[in-house]
């Protein structure tokens, strides 16, 4: 299946249809995106360019982000505040990572990758932590009134926000990883976050999730300028991720996930040695 | 309180315009892939090898004439191109908020947010 080269439009559009509908749900259900196992299945499945992959990826990350904002807007976990301070710098670094990926050889890029996923698997198998107990007050966050509350069971719950400085250095880093990659690096953006802003998890996903839309389209129009974009490629992927997305959402809320994001971590674990591997051969 | 109530009704009015965008971007995307499909269904792609899409479905301007002269291609990618506008709506809506809201601070915030994401749509060349 070099390339789709042996398959029909149709049967092509189909069979990476399905497979990204899968990846979406999966991807929505687990907390990873879908967009983390689709480049990898992409490529390696179907002997599809990683330009074109990526492309396709990152398109179905704006999809999913965007069409998740809303659920994420009406339970008011986001913090608006946050997210547009902290895209100044994953902006920026998504045109940095998406100049890079027209520069880097497709081998590296998929080591690249590769390191990426494992470190992603690794930070979706583990639990989310509390808070560690009051420290001194960061003075950017007073001066930007990045603190904020969000609703819990039992009322609305302050918090304050720490460590800026660090969190705006994570997300240039996750940003440009997102522009390199074609992902959204959720992974990172939260634990820029929920290890250095110490801001509540569920705040951190919410904020995240607000801020990889607008990341993603910054290195998106630098895609759609380079080539990397084909409509018949990104169609079914786009369509399928979001269609996914959309379920997996639905039925996130009586799921169990503990054990599939075990097995979800297994996967990606599975397909970033292979990535990794096919890079340093030279195969991708 | 006040603050926080009025940073909820951006997010709000926004989440809205954010639903919307996703839901026309993938209904043109969808339609575009109908019509694709029905005219090449039978062919094969190539993605194996990197020849980079044509010059046409790289800009603004040529996805619009490919639309207009019924290019199916053409069609699929002026929806990836509405997909991609719905983020930066957001942030256009987010500067009209904190302006509403009379925080300077976060309307250069968020302008300088914009200029980086239209940058990136004109090409962003580093």
């Amino acid at each position: 299946m070099r390339g789709g080269g042996e398959l029909t439009n149709l049967a092509f559009t189909s069979t990476v249809g399905a497979i990204s509908l899968l990846a979406g749900f999966l991807g929505a259900l687990t907390g990873l995106g879908g967009g983390v196992v689709i480049v990898p299945i992409l490529a390696l499945g179907f002997g599809i360019d990683i330009r074109y992959a990526i492309g396709a990826s990152l398109v179905s990350v704006i999809a999913t982000s965007s069409g998740a904002a809303a659920a994420y807007v009406r339970e008011g976990f986001s913090n608006i505040r946050i997210g547009m301070f902290l895209e100044i710098a994953t902006t920026v670094g998504a045109l940095v990572g998406a100049s890079l990926a027209a520069r880097l050889s497709t081998s590296l890029i998929a080591i690249v990758f590769g390191v990426v996923l494992v470190y992603s698997a690794f930070l979706s198998a583990r639990m989310p932590h509390d808070p560690p107990p009051d420290e001194a007050l960061d003075r950017f966050a007073t001066r930007l009134r990045l603190d904020g509350s969000y609703p819990t069971p039992g009322g609305s719950q302050a918090y304050h926000v720490r460590g800026v400085p660090t969190a705006f250095g994570l997300m240039f880093v996750a940003g440009s990883l997102s522009g390199l990659l074609g992902i959204g690096s959720g992974a990172v953006k939260v634990l820029a976050m929920d290890r250095a802003m110490r801001i509540p998890f569920k705040v951190a996903t919410a904020t995240s999730n607000f801020m990889i839309g607008v990341t993603a389209a910054a290195s998106a129009g630098v895609y759609l300028n380079r080539g990397y974009v084909d409509p018949g490629l990104v169609m079914p992927v786009m369509l399928g991720v979001l269609l996914g997305s959309t379920l997996g959402a639905r039925v996130l809320l009586n799921a169990r996930t503990r054990v599939l994001r075990l097995v979800f971590a297994a996967v990606v674990l599975a397909l970033a040695l292979e990535m990794i591997f096919n890079g340093a051969t030279g195969r991708l | 309180m006040a603050r926080r109530w009025t940073d909820q009704r951006i997010e709000q009015v926004v989440g809205g315009l954010l639903r919307t965008g996703v839901a026309v971007a993938a209904a043109v995307v969808l339609a575009g892939g109908v019509l694709f499909l029905v005219r090449h269904g039978a062919e094969q792609p190539h993605y194996g090898v990197f020849h980079g899409e044509p010059s046409d479905l790289r800009s603004v301007r040529g996805i619009v004439a490919d639309v207009a002269s019924g290019r199916a291609r053409g069609l699929i990618q002026l929806g990836l191109l509405l997909l991609v506008a719905t983020p930066v709506a957001r942030v256009v809506f987010s500067v009209a908020g904190f302006a509403l809201e009379h925080d300077r601070t976060y309307v250069w915030i968020t302008l300088a947010v914009l200029a980086v994401l239209l940058f990136s749509l004109a090409g962003g060349h580093l």
